[in-house]
């Protein structure tokens, strides 16, 4: 390691590389944005990281700032200049890695430099060079298919450095990868990162892992969804602390967990408690959430609902979230979502970072199916106000039918169409476990189960 | 011919070819300096064919002697039909998954190109090249090809644009974010992504050339009938004559040139295309004995090193260079306003031209049209009806007897293997040559052509229904046929709840292909001639062919709109919803 790192003796905030004024972004004729007003800058010897669940806009974000797509409203500054087009100063490492499937490791990390004015001979000294940086010595005729997922994924990272951006954007890079891979990946970005070994001058990263935001970035910006839009802005830790176990750490990544599981809570507040013994962290105001006519519901199948409910039951009524998901094998983020279902059918609280089933939570979970499912019924009809309009509208119409379009339509005055769409499936599934209608998917009717709505 | 893209089944998959070639056999470059001195020397004798002036007179020898050189000016016909096919395909693919607006006018249009039978572009074709090289055998040459291309370009175009509209958006965004321009996007990205669909499809672009070959070759010009030498004209010739030893000579070379075609060509292609597989995991690739003695031949090696990379090295610096920066941004829809302005005024003006062009078809159409009697629109409304039902009846036939034959052999791995290079053989034999033979026992039935008809628009498009069942069965997971078998399903409970879904899929592919080929096959099934004298009975096709023959515009427009009409609305009205409903509901997995 050099002795001398970035992250340890951090300059003052550089120029600003990349600035985001204003943003909102909606898609198509979309009523609601996908993401609300975003203001971001991006400076120099910066590693700034985007956290937060899926459907809160961050990869459209990353994709605005890239110039690949335009926003709806406001500008995109690189280096003070309005963007137009695919921003010339970044590189972009993929979640899919996006290698070209029939060139090789050597073609696809060329590919980076193709559209430069970069002679050959040079050319092909720096791809080599960046496929040595990266540890793919060796790997240079192979093609993708004979690759891993991690050495894959280092190629997507030498096509990237290989241009020597400004700027590095990653999306999701290690999240398609296992966990001992990613790991091991992020360490070595950590180390070439820190011992100014790219090019590059400063990486935004996105991310939906706490830890791995808490452990590399020096700024975190945390988005909630619908829409998406920045809820906290939040200093990252100096390298000492980023350390395992480190007091400022486990504060700091309490923060974060109590920011992403209460999204109706003003973000800043939490903050303020869970930060209070550490006064020196810079925080943002940020943009309060639109007031919505329904519950986003979380993407989360009735399985999952009940057996997490079942299995909380048969370990005592409660847990910390980490734990939760180390036993049951499931990505954080995964039981986050389910313990989110659980609270809002008033089956489980979520406080600091444990679960706890409430009294209605203990009862469900010995219960035989069908009375599990009347009282899943009653807990919908008690806490989905849309579940509830469903209902009135099914009992009020002749036929007791109704069309899938008018929910969809009724959903999408709330959220951008895909998110309508996919509340609209949990919905679905929710409410015929519920027994309180079926559906039919090819006609895209809803019919009220007149057996057990009279029950 | 006809679309959605049937799965292309391939029969005899071998592990991956390994990396490292051996060197070839001697007798290989042997091999190959033979065959470019072939086709340099068959190439410069077509010119000069193509060079000498038009003689009305021209009279096709029967003699089998002559079949190697008929057999070589057909495939040269083919193989320069299917070049301009490509290029078109290809470009108006990419044009039409530019734009959201371009795609929904070329959409539709090719829809309607596909539906047209090639008959229906003989006439205007024919007359405008003709006049154009005056006295030469060069416009009939040119007029040839261009028909041949419109049996052959129009599922390449369709199979193109499913596969630019269907590379994943990470592949896209790399490709913007790397700047590669629109030259190093299409040759990185774009066609390698399509080869597999492109190759695929030729096959049978090729084998819709080969059907209608014999029309191709031949043309009603005024009073006379023109025909150019080649294996087309000589089936036709050998059928006017009434002799079936050349008749059957002339298919034995048909079948040859397929066959070869196949081996030197096809197999190699597929086996080379392998490496453009978007998915790693996956079955077997296949292989082929052509492939690997070429690859370690040292004459292509050579070629390779010494003229075509460096080539390709060049042009893509001069293509690639010159468009460097932003490519034009069609996939976000985000384009900088000055160039969103130039190309919203580029679309208007295209858009007026096309308007024009449109109105003064419809002029010319109408005024055409409206030298039709009642009568003869009375003609066209029954011959449709005729050949609606006709259609029908094949396409139930055909699916009656080839899902049992189909599910038999696809489950049946044994069976599969042994039987399916027999049936693609079999199937790739052109049912047009073989009519004329099948024609003599089939007119003695009673009912005659009205019959036989039938039995020709069978023999053309079986093919695609039994593919696609025996493709679907294969797909059937075993974990499924075993869960059956465990809760006894067994009989025609089986049949309902496991097999029938399960291929439902396949056979609504295969039947759409079918529906197709069967209403482009009605032209020469409905319209016989042979033996010195034309046999036809009531129906749309023989209606068309007839009016071709005669030249008789209004009657030969009026058909084709009708069966263009008929088929573009039951392709919208029943299979596409049919295929919808058999995607969301049947396909497995």
């Amino acid at each position: 390691m050099a002795t001398t790192t970035r992250a340890l003796a951090p300059k003052p905030p550089g120029t600003v590389l990349l600035a985001a004024e204003g943003v909102r972004k909606f898609f198509s004729d979309d009523t609601a944005p996908v993401l609300e007003r975003i203001d971001l800058e991006l400076r120099e010897n910066e590693y700034v990281a985007l956290l937060g669940p899926s459907g809160s806009g961050k990869s459209t974000l990353l994709r605005i700032l890239a110039g690949l797509l335009q926003p709806s409203e406001g500008r995109v500054l690189a280096r003070g200049a309005p963007l137009h087009g695919p921003n010339r100063q970044v590189a972009i490492v993929f979640q899919g890695f996006a290698l070209f499937p029939w060139l090789t490791v050597y073609q696809n990390v060329e590919l980076g430099l193709l559209a430069t004015e970069v002679p050959e001979a040079e050319r092909r000294e720096r791809t080599l060079r960046a496929i040595d940086l990266i540890g793919l010595d060796g790997f240079e005729e192979a093609f993708p298919k004979e690759l891993s997922g991690g050495m894959k994924q280092r190629v997507g990272f030498a096509r990237a450095l290989v241009v020597q951006p400004e700027v590095l954007f990653m999306d999701e890079p290690f999240s398609a990868l296992d966990v001992l891979t990613a790991e091991t990946l992020r360490g070595e970005l950590r180390d070439m990162w820190s011992d100014s070994a790219m090019p590059t001058k400063s990486v935004l990263m996105v991310t939906h892992n706490i830890d791995e935001a808490v452990s590399m970035a020096d700024r975190i910006l945390v988005f909630g969804a619908n829409p998406g839009r920045v809820r906290v802005e939040l200093k990252g830790l100096r390298p000492t602390e980023r350390r395992e176990k480190s007091p400022a750490r486990t504060r700091l990544v309490d923060a974060i967990y109590q920011v992403i599981t209460n999204p109706d809570e003003d973000a800043e507040q939490l903050v303020e408690q869970y930060i209070a013994r550490a006064p020196t962290r810079q925080r943002r105001k940020a943009e309060p959430a639109r007031p919505r006519r329904y519950q986003a519901l979380p993407d989360v199948s009735i399985d999952d609902l009940t057996g997490f409910v079942q299995y909380l039951s048969g370990i005592g009524n409660s847990g910390p979230l980490s734990d939760l998901a180390r036993d049951l094998q499931m990505r954080g983020e995964t039981i986050l979502r389910i313990a989110e279902a659980t609270d809002l059918l008033g089956f489980a609280d979520i406080q600091e970072r444990s679960v706890f089933l409430t009294p209605l939570g203990q009862r469900f979970a010995p219960l035989e199916l069908d009375a599990q499912k009347t009282l899943f019924r009653h807990a919908v009809l008690d806490h989905l106000s849309l579940m509830r309009e469903i209902v009135h509208r099914l009992e009020a119409s002749q036929s007791r039918v109704l069309q899938a379009e008018e929910v969809l339509a009724e959903l999408e005055t709330s959220f951008a169409r895909t998110e309508a769409r996919r509340q609209f499936e949990t919905l679905i599934d929710w409410g015929r476990y519920a027994e309180l209608f079926s559906y039919d998917d090819v006609e895209g009717e809803l019919r009220l189960d007149e057996e057990h709505y009279n029950a | 011919m006809a679309q959605p893209i049937a799965p292309v089944v391939t029969e005899g998959r071998a592990p991956a070819a390994p990396v490292v070639t051996s060197p070839a056999p001697r007798w290989v470059e042997f091999i190959l300096l033979c065959a470019v001195a072939a086709v340099t020397f068959g190439v410069m004798r077509a010119a000069a064919e193509w060079r000498a002036p038009l003689s009305p007179g021209f009279r096709i020898s029967l003699s089998p002697l002559r079949l190697p050189y008929y057999a070589a000016l057909s495939t040269l016909r083919m193989v320069l039909a299917y070049i301009v096919s490509l290029v078109f395909s290809i470009a108006y693919a990419r044009f039409a998954a530019s734009s959201k607006a371009a795609e929904r006018v070329m959409l539709p249009l090719l829809d309607i190109l596909q539906s047209i039978p090639i008959l229906s572009f003989m006439p205007g074709v024919v007359l405008g090249l003709v006049a154009l090289f005056p006295g030469r055998t060069l416009g009939l040459e040119l007029a040839a090809v261009i028909l041949i291309f419109t049996s052959q370009a129009w599922n390449l175009a369709f199979s193109f644009h499913q596969s630019l509209i269907t590379i994943p958006s990470e592949l896209t965004e790399a490709a913007r974010i790397y700047r590669l321009g629109f030259w190093r996007k299409f040759t990185r990205l774009e066609l390698p992504f399509g080869v597999i669909s492109l190759i695929a499809n030729s096959m049978m672009s090729w084998a819709g050339g080969w059907f209608f070959l014999m029309a191709s070759e031949q043309f009603a010009v005024g009073d006379g009938r023109l025909r150019l030498p080649g294996l087309g004209s000589y089936l036709a010739a050998a059928a006017d004559a009434g002799d079936t030893r050349a008749l059957v000579y002339g298919l034995l070379t048909l079948v040859v040139v397929i066959v070869l075609l196949d081996q030197i060509l096809w197999r190699p292609m597929l086996a080379w295309s392998d490496r453009f597989k978007f998915e790693s995991a996956g079955s077997e690739a296949p292989s082929s004995r052509v492939l690997d003695a070429l690859r370690g031949s040292r004459l292509i090696d050579a070629l390779r090193s010494r003229v075509l990379r460096p080539a390709g090295k060049r042009i893509d610096h001069a293509l690639g260079a010159s468009r460097n920066g932003d490519t034009p941004d069609t996939d976000g829809g985000e384009v900088p306003p000055a160039r969103r302005r130039r190309r919203r005024a580029i679309g208007i003006v295209a858009l007026v031209l096309a308007g024009a062009a449109v109105v003064w078809g419809l002029v010319l159409a109408a005024h055409t049209l409206g030298g039709l009697t009642k009568g003869d629109w009375g003609r066209v409304g029954v011959s449709a009806a005729a050949t609606l039902a006709r259609t029908t009846i094949a396409l139930v036939i055909a699916a009656a007897w080839t899902v049992p034959a189909g599910v038999a052999i696809g489950t049946n791995p044994r069976w599969a293997r042994r039987l399916q290079p027999i049936v693609q053989i079999t199937a790739s034999i052109p049912a047009t040559a073989v009519f004329p033979v099948l024609l003599l026992a089939l007119l003695a039935v009673p009912g005659g052509l009205n019959v036989a008809a039938v039995a020709l628009m069978l023999l053309g498009t079986q093919w695609y229904v039994l593919f696609n069942v025996i493709a679907g069965a294969m797909a059937i997971p075993s974990d499924l046929k075993e869960a059956a078998t465990m809760y006894h399903v067994v009989g025609w409970r089986r049949w309902k709840t496991l097999i029938l879904p399960a291929i439902f899929p396949y056979l609504v592919t295969g039947m759409i292909t079918a529906t197709g080929g069967a209403w482009n096959a009605s032209i020469v099934a409905e319209y016989v001639t042979f033996a010195g004298h034309t046999t036809s009975t009531t129906g749309l096709g023989a209606l068309i062919a007839g009016a071709a023959e005669r030249g008789d515009f209004p009657v030969l427009l009026a058909g084709t709109l009708v069966m263009a009409g008929i088929v573009i609305v039951m392709n919208r009205l029943l299979w596409r919803r049919l295929y919808g409903y058999a995607e969301t509901r049947f396909r497995l997995g």
